[in-house]
């Protein structure tokens, strides 16, 4: 970088500071992780004997192969790999639906406010602060009356109830920054509801959008609380079978198969980490908004 | 045999062709909350003989917390109007599924069968409501044992005690010799099973039965509580400081590997030891709780089976529970998940030594009245009262509480929670 | 016509929904938490006994005072780690979709076994403190997970670690969001970039900060996996939360009514902090 030569020194130390806050953040973030990592590549027999937060003495692939394909699981000893397709089936379509919804709501509330309006968007936020726990029984009781219990959709659709109140604060928030002189324009154009969103507020939206996924895949994915309530045996998801898998009342605990399988079945959601974090690109935006 | 198989094969067959109309094909739907290693392991021995029988296994599995996770997915489904079949309910909670009047009466399997006979009554009663029987008792854990390392003891010139008095002179020797005297973990069920077999260890069974069984508050609050509680604070002067929060299994782990001289845990403990390639008598050995030699404190899991419509399903049932008390099962079930057969009649051939002395000790004690349900591991009292319990066991154990208070509070808890 | 209507059409759906899911289900719950309803629910009505007999049990008082330890603590720090990695990376850093995805990966793991790992480098026998008296300083000490007066602020540790990333993504995703126009039109003005930052940058993000402290708020009331895993509470019940409490009682121990109770009280402490600032942020919203 032959221009970083000709800043001015207090320019660099401030690169140099920023830097350094970064990568002190990495340090404490990458922790738990290198300890799990290493741990899921030691024996049993090391993990006994030795300091836990020790490198391995021999490493092994083994933890990773038998989480994957042949720990066992309740009455199948098949690992994990089944269980991701579970898991898959609920959180796209729930994702996706809650996430659209939110969107349009946030459109309304943002930028077409009507009487009541703002009470409904608060009465969906304050709504969410109920712990789920309580309305594990009642939920349980309208899923069977609707025909839904212990099937994917009745799991879906608990996911897309309890993500809207999130879904529609990102969106709403999002746009409330955007100039309502903008939408105004349009109308008096002659554009209607959902050309403006189409046409307008969309493709502005792909920062919010990342975000919005980011939290519904990774609050569906890794919800265990209604996954063990609402779905059942084969239908299982990931998580309902990794505490399975951990969690043993008497039987010998094997640490390097759990943490294995932990980090396996967070990869979907690091993918989505990734993928989505593509698409985190200022100037997207700049030329739209102003157009 | 061979015979056998080839018509289990074709009753297969059948039973996928025309699903439902075949008579004696039923499914059970399973919840339990053994879903790894050697606790799955001997599951799965269940879900292979019922299908020799024709019946299929639909498999709930929910770990975690004990089974808390269970019995909250259990509740789910009973709101939702469609229970499981069977599903894995222990203690005194039997009798609150029972009271609902959701469960199947398994009378008729437990005539046949003459369970009667085979079970110490002592378990049967657990097991039944208003004198019938709702569940099917599956295996024994015993919870007052101590585990101990003989080459620490060795090093410390330390004998292995008997008495409360040789246990803290014990401690001392292994304290001067450098090493920890009690691996111990700090989640309030580790507390409450050390403290509840120190509390048979002390009072007796008399003082145990008045006290986590009947949870009579003037026992509780008696001196005899006051002495407990004084043995439990001193023991924790014999733990190291890094205690709170401890797996049972690391905790295990010291035992094994000589940095801590005993710990008191059910008779699990024994599976880490095989599992690190540790023989009994030699490596390690397990003695009773001091105070304790006649006594067995007894965690047993148990089934309950639901009351269902669909007959082939009944059918199901019934051969379900049959085959959890037969001696087959009993043996290669027992086997895998480390605990002991409930029933008599079984041979010792395949188990360890400390299984073989347990086997003793369970006929034993059932005679002489030394067998107790154990309060830390749900099977005495209901969930509100051990809640209680647990909550005063774990805030004694971690702060300067005196024990006069402890017992106090220890009355007043259980008190408030009967109500 | 239709254009006034059509917008109320588009929520109608959620709002049905909500009356349904949430407010019914919360009605229910009040309903619940003034009976006698033990291991499954019953409708015998007794007022609110159960209230009363919750303000004396000891336990819920130290959940309540460590929801607000752990909650102020917890909010204030993500927020202000969130918001400084957000403004760091979005200087032109290099590195920025690797480091973007590391601070975003423990949300991504479930708690069920990050929580051992937690548990073991917060361990003064297996973690850090061992680490650092390895290395020579011998009187090192950092024990807080084993004591009881210091341990929820081990479970302040984790949950900041897992959740500071996504305040971050979407603290990115606001920063994203502005105009360059601006920040460069007040370049040219002669502005220093921290003043930038202070005086024009921060406070455009207020929506972002009225979403963090929402999704913050909701996250630390429902922290859950984080102590079971963590402490289980302890040492003894030192680190209980509402929501590990509630739990218990409801599920764990049998005794619904009381955990409908304690779910009422925590819905009602949210609200008391919730509702006067939703109210300032709508308003100041409307006659902006």
């Amino acid at each position: 970088m032959p221009e970083a030569i000709h800043k001015p020194p207090s320019e660099r130390a401030q690169r140099v500071f920023i830097y350094s806050v970064l990568l002190l953040f990495v340090v404490y973030f990458l922790a738990p992780f290198f300890v799990m990592f290493i741990t899921s590549i030691k024996t049993m027999d090391e993990i006994r004997n030795g300091t836990l937060i020790a490198l391995p003495r021999q490493p092994t692939l083994e933890p990773w192969l038998k989480a994957w394909g042949y720990a066992t699981i309740g009455v199948t000893n098949e690992g994990i790999r089944g269980f991701f397709w579970n898991s898959i089936r609920m959180v796209i379509p729930a994702v996706l639906i809650s996430t659209i919804i939110g969107a349009v709501n946030g459109y309304v509330l943002s930028k077409w406010r009507f009487r009541g309006s703002d009470t409904f968007f608060a009465m969906l936020l304050l709504g969410c602060f109920i712990p789920f726990q309580v309305i594990l029984l009642p939920m349980a009781r309208t899923l069977g009356l609707l025909g839904l219990s212990e099937s994917v959709w009745g799991l879906v659709l608990v996911h897309v109830v309890y993500g809207l109140a999130f879904t529609t604060l990102f969106f709403r928030n999002y746009y409330v920054a955007v100039p309502s002189e903008l939408v105004n324009a349009a109308r008096i154009d002659g554009a209607g509801f959902f050309r403006i969103f189409w046409r307008i507020m969309l493709p502005i939206s792909t920062p919010i959008f990342m975000v919005t996924i980011i939290w519904q895949t990774t609050q569906i994915w890794n919800d265990f609380l209604f996954g063990v309530c609402f779905s059942t045996g084969e239908t299982q998801p990931i998580t309902v079978a990794l505490n399975n898998l951990v969690n043993t009342s008497s039987a010998v605990k094997e640490y390097n198969v759990d943490m294995a399988a932990a980090i396996i079945a967070a990869l979907p959601t690091l993918f989505v980490y990734f993928v989505a974090g593509k698409y985190f690109v200022r100037g997207l935006t700049a030329g739209a908004v102003k157009g | 045999m061979r015979g056998k198989r080839i018509l289990t094969g074709v009753a297969t067959v059948l039973a996928i062709c025309v699903a439902t109309t075949v008579a004696w094909a039923g499914e059970v739907e399973v919840l339990h909350w053994w879903t790894s290693g050697g606790e799955a392991a001997a599951v799965q021995q269940l879900q292979k003989m019922l299908n020799t029988e024709g019946h299929t296994w639909k498999d709930f599995a929910v770990a975690g917390g004990a089974g808390a996770n269970a019995m909250t997915a259990l509740k789910s489904r009973a709101v939702s109007g469609n229970p499981p079949t069977a599903a894995q309910v222990k203690g005194p909670q039997i009798q609150e599924w029972a009271d609902l009047g959701v469960l199947t009466n398994l009378d008729d399997v437990a005539k046949a069968e003459t369970w009667e006979k085979l079970v110490p009554e002592v378990v049967a009663d657990i097991m039944k409501a208003d004198g019938k029987w709702v569940a099917v008792p599956v295996n024994v854990h015993r919870i007052n044992w101590m585990w101990c390392n003989p080459m620490v003891f060795q090093k410390a010139g330390a004998i292995y005690p008997q008495t409360w008095d040789e246990f803290f002179a014990a401690c001392e020797k292994i304290q001067k010799a450098g090493l920890i005297p009690v691996a111990f973990g700090g989640q309030p069920w580790q507390e409450a099973t050390a403290w509840e077999s120190i509390v048979s260890g002390v009072g007796g069974p008399e003082f145990y039965k008045q006290t986590m069984i009947q949870a009579d508050e003037k026992a509780l609050a008696s001196p005899k509580m006051v002495e407990v509680f004084e043995i439990f604070r001193k023991i924790k002067k014999y733990t190291d400081r890094n205690a709170p929060g401890r797996d049972w299994n690391l905790a295990t782990a010291m035992v094994i590997r000589g940095e801590a001289g005993m710990q008191f845990m059910g008779d699990w403990a024994k599976g880490e030891f095989t599992a690190a390639g540790k023989v009994p008598g030699q490596d390690y050995d397990a003695l009773t709780v001091p105070g304790t030699a006649d006594a067995f404190l007894f965690n047993v899991d148990s089934f309950i089976m639901f009351e269902v419509k669909d007959a082939d399903a009944k059918k199901a049932q019934k051969a379900m529970a049959r085959l959890i008390l037969s001696p087959d099962f009993q043996v290669v079930f027992n086997v895998n998940k480390g605990s002991i057969p409930v029933r008599s009649g079984i041979s010792e051939d395949p188990f360890d030594a400390v299984a073989v002395k347990s086997m003793a000790d369970f006929m034993a004690t059932a005679k002489s009245g030394g067998l107790m349900p154990s309060m830390a591991h749900e099977m005495a009292v209901s969930p509100a009262v051990r809640g209680a319990m647990f909550d005063v066991v774990t805030n004694f154990y971690n702060s300067d509480m005196s024990p006069q208070d402890a017992a106090r509070k220890l009355a007043a808890a259980v008190k408030e929670a009967k109500m | 016509m239709l254009e006034t209507a059509l917008p109320k059409l588009v929520v109608a759906p959620s709002f049905v929904v909500m009356i349904i899911f949430i407010y019914g289900f919360i009605l229910w719950t009040l309903y619940i938490s003034m009976t006698k309803s033990t291991f499954l629910p019953t409708y015998d009505f007794v007022g609110l006994v159960q209230y009363a007999k919750l303000w004396r049990i000891e336990r819920w008082w130290v959940a309540c005072r460590n929801l607000l330890v752990y909650g102020g603590l917890f909010i204030v720090l993500c927020t202000t780690f969130g918001l400084l990695l957000a403004i760091f990376l979005d200087q032109k850093i290099r590195i920025e979709g690797a480091l973007r995805t590391i601070y975003l990966y423990p949300l991504a793991l479930s708690f069920v076994v990050t929580g051992t790992a937690w548990k073991w480098i917060l361990n003064p026998g297996l973690g850090i403190e061992r680490l650092v008296r390895e290395m020579g300083w011998t009187s090192f000490t950092f024990d807080w997970l084993v004591t009881s007066e210091m341990s929820i602020y081990c479970v302040v540790i984790a949950a900041v670690w897992q959740s500071t990333g996504f305040v971050m993504a979407m603290f990115l995703a606001g920063l994203r969001g502005i105009d360059d126009s601006i920040i460069k039109a007040a370049q040219v003005d002669g502005a220093g970039l921290r003043r930038i930052y202070w005086k024009i940058i921060i406070p455009s993000l207020r929506p972002v900060f009225f979403s963090s402290f929402i999704i913050l708020t909701h996250i630390a009331i429902k922290s859950f996996d984080l102590v079971v895993v963590l402490t289980r509470g302890g040492p003894g019940y030192s680190s209980d939360l509402p929501a590990t409490f509630m739990y218990a009682y409801a599920f764990t121990r049998g005794r619904l009514a009381m955990g409908a109770a304690s779910a009422m009280i925590m819905f009602a402490m949210v609200m008391a902090i919730i509702v006067p600032y939703l109210y300032s942020e709508l308003r100041r919203k409307r006659h902006a």
